[in-house]
Formats: C-alpha cells, structure tokens, sequence
C-alpha cells in the first residue's frame, strides 16, 4: 500500500468529523473558554468590564456567605429533588411495568406528557394552584376550613422541589423503566417458587437490580435541577436565589458579568465533580449488574 | 395412591382454550415429560403445577392436598426455567442460598448445605461467581442446585436444557437424569426435543394443541404410537396409504403391491405407519426406487420413491453392500412392526 493511501485513510476520519468538530468548538469550547477566562476580569459599577486577570471575583465568592448559603441551598434544593423523583418515579416506573399493554401505552403517555408542555407553562400551573390567597388549591382548602393561612408555596424551597420534581419525573421513571426492561421476566416467579413474599421480592430481587437504573436517574435528575432555570425563577423568584438565577442577575441585572461567569463556571465544576465521581461509584458498585 | 395428580385440568385465555382435559397421575420419584411443539400448552400445564396461573378448570392434587389453594410461594417445589432467571445480582452461592434463606434456615446449616449443592451440580469452587461471568451451562447447574437444595416435593423444568449447544445438551441430560436418580426426587420436564423427552423421562405425555395425545414410556409412545400425531413427532414414521379389501378371506391389507393379513376391527381405507429403520429390503413388496443415498457413518439413509409416495429407509451400516442410487427396490416389514389406523376423510 503507498503512503498517500495511508495518509488518506487517516485523514478521512478527520475530513469527515471536521464539520460537526467545528460546530462543537465554535458554540460550546470557545464560549466556554471564554466565560471562564471572563470570570478572572474586572468589574466596576461605572468602569464596567476590564479584561484583565485578578481572582476579585473568585475570592468574593470563597469569602462572602451569601454565596456559600445560596450554593448550598442550590445543591440542598437537587438532592431533595432527586430523592422525591426517586421515592416516587421508582415504583411508578415498576407499577407502568407490570401493566398490561394497552394500559401501559396510555400511562406512559402520561408520563411523559409533562415533556410536552413548556417548563414555564408547567410552573405558572402550580402557582395558579398554589399562589398565596388566590391559589386555587390554597382557596379550596381555605373555604372548607381546612387551613387557616394558604400553604405557603411561592418563594419556598419546598415549592421549587415539588415543582422540579415534577418536571423531572419523567426522566427518573424512565430511566428506571429502561433498567426494568433489562430484567428477566420470569425473576419474580423464581424468587416467588424460592419462598419469597412479595415485599421480599421487591427489596431483594426487584430493588438491586433496578438500583443502577434509579442511580443514573438521580444523575441526570440532579444535574439538571441544580442548573435548572425556569422553574426556580418562577417559583423562588429574587427572594430565593440559586446558582443559575444569580448567575442570570448578575449578567443582566447588575451587569457584572465577571462575578455571573465566576458563578456559572464554579457551578459547571461542581457539576461536573459530582456527575463523574458518582457514576465511577456506580459502576464500580453495580458491575455484575451492568455487565 | 398418585403422589402428583391432575384431574382434568383446563386453561382459557378468554375465548381460547390452552390446555383441556389434562388428566395424569405421577408416582413419587417418576421422572415425567411434556413433549409436543410449541403452543401445545406443556408450558402452561407447568405454570399451573407451580401456581403462577390458575387452573379455570379442574383440580391439582399433590400428595390428597388440593395444590391449587397453596400460594406458589408455599408449594415447595423446585423450578429451573428455560432463562434460569438466576439472581444476577447475587453470587451462585448466594443464589443457591436464596431458598434456604426464605425457610429461616440456619447459617451455618446453609452454608453447608449450598456447598454440597454445588458440588452436586459439579460446581465446587464456584461460589463467589457472580452469574454473568459463566458460561449457559454452568448457569444452568447454578438453577438447578438452587431449584434442588430446598429439597422439593416436584422440580418442574421448563425446557431447561434449550438454550445449551448440542454437545452440553447431550453432557447435562446425563448428568440430569444420574442425579434425578440419586436423590430420587419428583420430576416434570417440558420439552419439544423428542430425543430429550426419551432418553430422560419413564413416561412421555405427548400433547398437541393442548390436549394429551399419549402417555406412555418412551418406548412405548415410540413403537406404539396413539395417533398420527405421536408417530410424526416422535422420530421418523412412513404414513403408507392402504386399503383393506373385503372381497378376500382372511381379509387382507394392501398398499400398492404390498400386502399382509388385515389386524381385526378395520376397514376401508388405513394409513399404514412404519418406522424407517423397521423397513428392510427384499424380492417381494412395495415397489420402490432410491432417489437418494446418505452414507450417516453407523447408518444409511435412503430417500425413495415408492408405489404409495416418498418413503425414508434407514439401514444399520453392517458392511453388507446396500443399494445405488436410480436401483429398484422392493421395500418390505414385519407385520408386527406397522401400526395401522382408519385413515380420515376416506
């Protein structure tokens, strides 16, 4: 074979990724690179932006509690997402399982309907539902003197993980679903002629198995509700921040786009850090399952 | 007294009957199998033995106690399914263990008595593997010992040895059918391979379109086949149309010009069934030709083309010259070899 046939055949692979390469670079690396290298420039309220390399905005935030707490509360606010999809989506995910087909079709359509609504249109429904006196819920119970005050709802953090978990249902049920999928369908009635009750079951057989498929649920339901947007702009307005609404102020309200960059970067480190350090742990724990 | 009985034992989905009339009774230590192609309903019979469907009609009855008000979780048998549907999750030993646990069985008691399971099964050594790192065959063994140690009334293997290649197929039916005879336990096997159902079984229930077609032995079911049906299924069978002319006395059968005195209680027009390795051939009877000739090593197979249609024949290779391709033959048997029946629509 000559070397330019060589050469081709190497070159090829290249030619023929370079266009989506491109694309990838041109709208996710070099953006990237520049919001972290923004976050290292100086910001003043009347000299504005100034591009050059101090640690302002990165010390602000290691030293000024405020940021401490609102990242706290931003990562508090996913866990508690992530473990109500998961305490719910799971045996949702198993109960869709176990119906027969025309059910199962017509569910899992319900399910997934949330997807096909906008996030935005989503939370507006839980305020109509929930909004201090005028809540529809909140008057409901009120008038049936079941509570005296609304349910507090709006502008807390149990607001924004009842509304984010319900966006991200649909992910968690069926990641589950896709882990129950790979079960074999005559487990139960092994574990079943074995001498195992139903709860046994479940919590021996069922559980273990669809463990990976909740783990990697909670991953892609925890990273996208620690970044998520909409629904805590809605739901927590500006009394109650998180990482992703402060980031958004500080780039189009306060303007100081070095201090939002800072804030975004470290969050998509964070990010990062947990997604990849607990799917390492998962595979690591869960490889005779996976296998 | 049966120690194992079903008494005319029906399943419906809805409009379609699955299973009708089932009625067999197994003897304590019986090895039994449901032979027949997919669809008969041998699968589903099993399922009801075991609880995870209920009969719409009739009883099942293990040792006088209605089985059939006992939840499957309760009825104590063993059961190896055709995926093994082992505990991925868990060691052999723990799968093994499974059983025990569930009976409150103590540690220690356990432990040894999943050791000697394994062992049984030919696995010493394979305690801490986990399912997936081992091959169908040792899956298969690991379903078995834990189907086996919790000591089981009746094992029920649902088509257990399907999934291995033929030469592990043939190694396991061995090794089934030595250690079914040692710890003498209850057995059910559904099957569709007929060499399976035969060399491991003492009965064959031979169902078609979910009805019992014929329980017999193997050699029975083989040699003395009920209908049409049996003798298809099992091995190789020549269906010879054949009349029973009764212008002659003593009356006489007659397939092209082949004929032998008629067996009683017959009339008209017959099939007549015979086993290709029963035909021989000789000066007189049905005309034939080879088309083709297989040389099989320890036998020949001969494809012909006979007076009543095309015929196997199947000859011992005892080193004696056999007949070339395009000769003329004359195919003859033993009367007492050829099963007769009314031929249908005749």
């Amino acid at each position: 074979m000559s070397m330019a046939a060589e050469e081709r055949s190497t070159r090829a692979p290249w030619a023929l990724t370079a266009p989506a390469l491109m694309l990838f670079v041109g709208v996710l690396l070099i953006p990237l690179a520049m919001t972290v290298m923004l976050s290292f420039h100086d910001w003043g309220q009347y000299k504005g932006i100034e591009p050059v390399f101090i640690l302002k905005n990165w010390r602000e935030i290691a030293t000024d509690p405020y940021y401490a707490e609102m990242f706290w509360r931003t990562f508090r606010i996913a866990i508690l997402t992530t473990l109500l999809t998961a305490l719910l989506g799971a045996p949702e995910a198993y109960i869709l399982n176990r119906m027969s087909g025309r059910w199962k079709s017509f569910f899992l359509l319900v399910i997934l309907g949330p997807l096909l609504i906008s996030v935005v249109a989503r939370t507006l429904g839980w305020a109509l539902l929930f909004g201090g006196n005028n809540g529809l819920v909140n008057k409901l119970l009120m008038s049936l003197g079941a509570i005296r005050s609304p349910i507090p709802f709006m502008f807390t953090e149990t607001g924004m993980v009842v509304a984010l978990a319900h966006v991200m249902m649909p992910f968690m049920v069926l990641s589950v679903w896709a882990a129950l999928q790979r079960l074999d369908p005559q487990i139960e009635n092994a574990a079943m002629s074995l001498g195992a009750g139903p709860v046994t079951i479940v919590r021996r057989i069922i559980m273990p198995q669809i463990m990976p498929g909740v783990l990697s649920g909670a991953i892609i339901v925890f990273s996208l509700s620690a970044s998520a947007f909409a629904t805590p702009a809605i739901i927590g307005g500006r009394r109650l921040k998180v990482a992703a609404t402060l980031a958004y102020d500080e780039f189009l309200n306060t303007l100081n786009w070095p201090l939002g960059a800072a804030v975004a970067t470290l969050l998509l480190v964070a990010l990062v850090l947990i997604v990849v350090g607990s799917n390492a742990l998962i595979e690591r724990r869960y490889a005779e399952v996976f296998r | 007294m049966a120690f194992l009985e079903l008494d005319r034992v029906a399943k419906q989905f809805g409009a379609q009957t699955v299973v009708d009339d089932f009625s067999l009774s197994v003897g304590k230590g019986e090895f039994i199998s449901f032979l027949g192609p997919s669809g008969c309903g041998k699968t589903t019979t099993l399922q009801m033995i075991a609880g995870f469907l209920d009969p719409t009609r009739g009883a099942i009855r293990l040792e006088g106690k209605d089985l059939t008000a006992i939840h499957p979780a309760k009825r104590g048998l063993g059961i190896v399914f055709q995926s093994y549907a082992l505990f991925p999750h868990m060691t052999a030993a723990e799968n093994v263990a499974f059983g025990l646990e569930m009976r409150n069985v103590p540690r220690d008691d356990r432990a040894e008595r999943v050791r000697a399971a394994l062992a049984m099964v030919g696995l010493a050594g394979y305690e801490d593997r986990h399912p997936r790192r081992m091959s169908g065959g040792q899956q298969q063994r690991v379903a078995l010992a834990r189907a086996l140690v919790i000591k089981p009334s009746v094992l029920l293997l649902d088509e257990p040895l399907s999934n291995l290649d033929a030469k592990l197929r043939e190694e396991m039916q061995i090794e089934l059918r030595q250690i079914q005879r040692t710890i003498g336990t209850t057995t059910i096997l559904v099957t569709h391979d007929q060499n399976e159902a035969m060399s491991l079984s003492d009965r064959i229930v031979v169902m078609s379109q979910g009805r019992i077609e014929q329980i017999g032995t193997p050699q029975e079911t083989y040699e003395k086949p009920a209908s049409a049906f049996v003798s298809q299924f099992l091995g190789k069978t020549n269906d010879f149309a054949g009349t029973i002319d009764r212008a002659t006395v003593p009356l006489r059968i007659v397939a092209g010009s082949w004929s032998a005195p008629a067996p009683a209680g017959l009339n008209g027009a017959v099939t007549v069934s015979i086993r290709p390795e029963r035909i021989g051939f000789g000066d007189a009877g049905l005309g034939a030709k080879i088309v083709t000739r297989i040389f099989q090593g320890n036998h020949w197979l001969f494809q012909c083309d006979s007076e009543c249609g095309p015929a196997i024949v199947i000859r011992q290779n005892d080193g004696k010259a056999q007949p070339a391709e395009g000769e003329a033959v004359r195919l003859t048997w033993r009367p007492e070899d050829m099963s007769v029946r009314a031929r249908a629509g005749a």
